[in-house]
């Protein structure tokens, strides 16, 4: 065992003093390979991270929602609907929802005005999203002005700003009290939004949805899950966007490593016939090389993968959020909480190194294998 | 020592461009001797001395090496014999270029696994008996004709080895340089070493140290005498 290590230590020795002597080359390939490590992990890691925060944030939400549907369109909740859900066995609360979008001309931005329902601010008084605060220059005390669609200005005063932690999903929002919300929206009296529900037993969901859905047939019952699956749908498909987008970088780099891998210089193939002509089997020039491509593509890996974890949670992956995070138009500026997912290192680690040293073996193994005479011949 | 019967080698074997180096080779060479192949470019010298260190196998024919017939071991076990039994001294050094004479000296012991630092006063000896002690941490490439020579001495000794092979050895030297190398040699065999070159340079060939010089051309034997 000893003797084993001291010949595994000499051959990363020599390994490492290859690398040195073909310094430019190497760091050159590793700086490469370290930007399409870096460029991967950091849509991974965004994208994992991205859903645990939608999941954490959204635990708070109703288990189920109502819409109303008229010719397959969203629709206002007319006065009687929320008396007649509370009949339905198995709902714990039934709350009537009011909110609404507004465009602001001056940012450019969309908001999403809602009624809150826990400690509304008094009337003329709003909260709002840090988002908006942010992108309007606001904090509480101040004064924010809206023309609503009718035309009439309204002046409300900011009565706090929410915090950072759910920016994900308040960056846009503005809370505000129901009769501040109808006389800005001219919304008529009586009506809602929606409606949210509160069920007891997780596992009465469903069956409350399909009671809600025959007791109401013109509404559409939405399941706190369903919501959820389709928000990490969302990251999906922004992560496959990112992900193809990628993909020219992933094939240039595949073809470089290839070509760098699969071929060996004049110098590299003399070198081989020196050692075996010495007295190196070809079991100590392949190991030797597979520990050239091991310490190529781990190190590249690693510098990658770490670069992409101080990207991703140290400077809220700055290159990558404006795809990836994206909510309405204001985008969320909020600290990801750090995680890493073992499933998802393992693919990475798996489709960038064993790729790269399984090319470096195939020429080495070719030249490795040949009578070392040629080297005699010069 | 060593022994070929009937030695054939030939290049591209079935190919339109088939060549045979070696044809019908038999001879003997004795332990402790220094033993000279010598003829024109061509005649087949160098392939002889890759059969008989072992870097390459005959097309037909049996190599002996003391008694025991090497000519059909598979690479693995060529390669333990090379590592044991001969040191090789390339005409062109063959040294790997961006490393240390030193580096370069250790290289052959690497497989073998001795710990460090038996390793590198064994090689810090070698090049200190051929004056090159202060040349050891310089780059290979910075050294002069005769110094790179004497750093793949060094390299071909750092095993040990009972049989010194040496390529054309002097044909990269000016004539201080060869008797140079021509002393070493005295100092090899005097250790009880078996050496075999090829050359020919008359100052090797007619040297006083070398025992036997065998003459081939066209990939025959002219002439083997002792």
């Amino acid at each position: 065992m000893r003797l084993w290590i001291a010949r595994q230590r000499y051959l990363i020795d020599f390994t490492l003093a290859s690398l040195a002597r073909r310094k430019t080359k190497n760091i050159g390939l590793v700086l490469v390979f370290a930007l399409l490590v870096f460029a991967l992990a950091s849509v991974t890691l965004l994208t994992s991270a991205l859903r645990q925060e939608a999941a954490r944030v959204l635990a708070q939400s109703p288990e189920v929602l109502l819409q109303r549907m008229v010719a397959g369109r969203h629709d206002l909740i007319p006065p009687g609907y929320i008396e007649r859900i509370g009949r339905i066995r198995g709902v714990q609360q039934v709350e009537g929802r009011l909110w609404g979008y507004y465009y602001d001309a001056v940012v450019k931005a969309n908001y999403t005005f809602q009624v809150a329902a826990d400690d509304p601010p008094p009337a003329g008084r709003i909260v709002v999203g840090p988002g908006l605060a942010r992108f309007r220059g606001v904090q509480a005390g101040n004064v924010l002005s809206f023309r609503s669609y009718s035309g009439k200005l309204f002046t409300f005063t900011v009565d706090a700003v929410l915090p950072a932690e759910s920016e994900l999903v308040s960056a846009d929002l503005v809370l505000l009290n129901e009769a501040d919300f109808r006389a800005f929206f001219d919304y008529p009296a009586g009506h809602f939004t929606d409606i949210a529900l509160s069920v007891a037993n997780p596992q009465e969901v469903r069956t409350v949805a399909t009671k809600l859905a025959a007791a109401l047939p013109d509404s559409r019952p939405i399941l706190r899950d369903e919501v959820l699956r389709t928000y990490q749908s969302i990251f999906d498909w922004r992560e496959g966007i990112a992900l193809a987008l990628l993909s020219a970088a992933i094939l240039a780099f595949a073809i470089l490593a290839w070509d760098k891998a699969s071929g060996l210089s004049a110098e590299e193939k003399r070198e081989i016939g020196i050692l075996k002509a010495i007295g190196w089997e070809t079991g100590d020039v392949i190991r030797m090389k597979l520990w050239e491509g091991m310490l190529v593509s781990l190190g590249a890996f690693l510098l990658g993968y770490l670069a992409a974890y101080v990207h991703v949670f140290h400077f809220s992956a700055a290159l990558f959020a404006p795809v990836l995070k994206g909510w309405a138009v204001l985008y969320p500026s909020f600290t990801l909480v750090p995680a890493i997912d073992g499933l998802q290192v393992a693919p990475l680690l798996f489709f960038t190194v064993f790729p790269y040293a399984v090319a470096v073996l195939v020429p080495i193994w070719r030249a490795a294998i040949t009578d070392p005479d040629a080297v005699m011949r010069g | 020592m060593i022994e070929l019967d009937d030695i054939h080698k030939a290049f591209n074997q079935g190919q339109p461009n088939e060549y045979w180096a070696l044809s019908g080779i038999d001879l003997t060479l004795a332990a402790h001797e220094a033993t000279v192949f010598s003829g024109p470019s061509g005649s087949g010298k160098t392939t002889l001395l890759t059969l008989l260190g072992c870097l390459a196998r005959p097309t037909r024919g049996r190599v002996r090496l003391r008694d025991e017939d090497v000519s059909g071991l598979p690479e693995r076990f060529l390669t333990e014999i090379r590592r044991r039994t001969f040191g090789f001294v390339f005409q062109q050094f063959n040294l790997v270029r961006g490393l240390s004479a030193l580096d370069n000296v250790m290289l052959p012991a690497y497989p073998l696994g001795l710990p460090y630092g038996q390793l590198r006063e064994k090689a810090e000896n070698q090049l200190a008996s051929l004056d090159l002690g202060h040349r050891r941490e310089a780059r290979v490439e910075w050294l002069s004709g005769g110094e790179q020579q004497r750093v793949a001495i060094a390299r071909a000794l750092i095993n040990d080895p009972e049989v010194i092979i040496a390529d054309e050895p002097t044909a990269n030297l000016d004539t201080a340089l060869s008797r140079q190398f021509l002393d070493i040699l005295t100092r090899l065999i005097d250790e009880g070493r078996t050496v075999l070159l090829t050359s020919h340079d008359p100052l090797v060939v007619e040297s006083s140290v070398v025992d036997r010089v065998v003459r081939l051309r066209d990939g025959r034997l002219v002439d083997s005498a002792a």
